[in-house]
């Protein structure tokens, strides 16, 4: 398992190395989003206000404190469940060009079919544990769609956010399912094991 | 005894306290679980998931950060003691005002929306929420308040079925793995299986939740639910679901069973799981003033 330290926007080729299992820390900008939003983008058809090619996206609604208009300091920031999400997998990939979902939870094997096709990479950050990634934060740039409050989409910029887990990679590979299949095949055994038939 | 005006105002504060300070400490029980799964984990990545578990729990502590963002649904269990005389509808309102003023004061992320309009009044209250829970204790003389900020990762993994008499005690085994591994990586493992048997559907589910405010390394006084907990307990912690999903040694940190009689021709089973975290936090207080915290 190889460790890599990248500086967001990232490139096809960036993500292209990365294997599942693998540990990535990221510097830069990174877009908080989650339901409302990507409600918002794709069944109300309303484009997102930022340049999302090579972007990377964290599944999140942060705690604020409000210093000013349109202004935020981070109070805790954590990472939620990515498989509410998963259908919009493949228009972000798609239509915005976005290279890496990070979130928790893993996504489906159809985002990793689409993450293979477009070249785009899951990393799993490490969930419940925010107050960690809530010190890797430098500062809350911007915010858009403030009256969605807290599911607006937020402007993070990380200082060696992470490190995250690769769950999926760009070659097919989809580490949480993985897991999961077994733990289901394991439970047939177990219960035949326990007398449940 | 009737409390004076003063205990209502008391509740409002103490409340306010119990979801702030739930949030960034996390109880002691649950603290040693997650050494001692990070101590016997064999695999690396895992190892990697508890080494950040552990980390957050400490700047919660150390430096009075919440552990995760996930402010939760508000859920009070509380206890009246038999021999307090109070106003039930100023104790509830007490509730809601210290819930508000944690919010803001705080502040914190309001998670609480209404169901259809998705309408945030950004005080993590609304209709019927926060979720309050009475129950009665003879010849006591403190009101017990038992908090838990349900968090959505785990509470999203709730699931219940009517099972009928004839699938006995094998279809709650099948059931409650088969959620528990259904539910994979999503609800934050390790966790606590709270499992409800019997009742109605509602009163089932509200056992399975309560299960899960049980300290760790308690059993059901029932012996044969309690092997039911050790049998089910151990078979969960050999899917290899571990930390996040990503594959490991621990995927609960306990079993907890919770029981009521049922219809003869019902037989329910529910499953309501807490992340790694498992936050919970009491105070008691008395008609004097005194207020005594702990887990």
């Amino acid at each position: 398992m190889a460790e890599f330290h990248f500086k967001t926007p990232l490139t096809e080729d960036d993500v292209r190395q990365l294997r599942v299992g693998d540990s990535v820390l990221l510097d830069g900008i990174v877009f908080g989003v989650r339901d409302g939003n990507l409600i918002r983008i794709f069944d109300q058809k309303i484009a997102p206000p930022c340049d999302w090619r090579g972007a990377a996206l964290l599944h999140t609604a942060p705690n604020v404190r409000k210093l000013g208009p349109g202004k935020y300091e981070p109070v805790c920031v954590g990472t939620t469940t990515s498989m509410r999400m998963d259908r919009f997998t493949e228009g972000l990939l798609r239509d915005y060009g976005v290279r890496a979902i990070l979130g928790k939870g893993g996504l489906s094997q159809a985002s990793a079919a689409l993450m293979q096709r477009y070249g785009a990479v899951y990393l799993s950050v490490t969930g419940g544990a925010a107050a960690m990634e809530t010190l890797q934060i430098e500062e809350i740039e911007k915010v858009y769609w403030e009256d969605l409050m807290p599911e607006c989409i937020w402007q993070f910029r990380f200082k060696a956010l992470g490190p995250m887990t690769v769950g999926i990679d760009a070659h097919g590979g989809n580490l949480q399912h993985d897991v999961q299949a077994q733990a289901q095949q394991k439970t047939a055994e177990l219960l035949r094991k326990m007398g449940v038939t | 005894m009737e409390v004076p005006d003063t205990f209502y105002q008391l509740v409002e504060t103490a409340c306010r306290d119990l979801y702030i300070k739930s949030l960034k400490e996390i109880p002691p029980d649950i603290v040693a679980a997650i050494q001692r799964a990070a101590e016997t984990e064999t695999k690396e990545v895992a190892k990697r998931i508890f080494s950040h578990y552990l980390q957050s729990i400490a700047l919660g502590r150390e430096k009075n950060m919440m552990v995760c963002q996930d402010t939760g649904i508000p859920i009070y269990w509380v206890e009246i003691g038999g021999n307090l005389r109070l106003d039930g509808a100023k104790l509830s309102d007490a509730i809601v005002r210290g819930t508000e003023r944690a919010t803001r004061e705080h502040p914190l992320r309001s998670s609480i929306v209404s169901p259809l309009r998705r309408e945030n009044r950004q005080t993590n209250t609304g209709e019927r929420i926060p979720i309050i829970h009475y129950d009665f204790v003879r010849d006591s003389d403190v009101l017990d308040i038992l908090f838990m900020p349900k968090g959505s990762g785990s509470e999203n993994m709730s699931f219940m079925k009517m099972l009928v008499p004839a699938d006995g005690i094998n279809g709650i085994k099948r059931f409650v793995l088969e959620q528990v591994v259904g539910a994979g990586p999503k609800p934050c493992p390790p966790t606590i299986v709270g499992v409800g048997i019997g009742g109605s559907s509602d009163l089932c589910m509200t056992l399975a939740k309560k299960a899960t405010t049980r300290p760790l390394g308690s059993r059901n006084p029932d012996p044969e639910i309690a092997a039911l907990e050790l049998e089910l307990f151990e078979a969960i912690n050999q899917t290899g679901i571990g930390p996040q999903g990503l594959g490991g040694n621990t995927t609960a940190l306990a079993v907890h069973i919770e029981s009521a009689w049922t219809h003869i021709t019902c037989n329910p089973v529910a499953v309501n799981m807490q992340c790694w975290r498992a936050e919970r936090r009491r105070a008691r207080l008395w008609a004097d003033g005194r207020v005594e915290e702990g887990f």
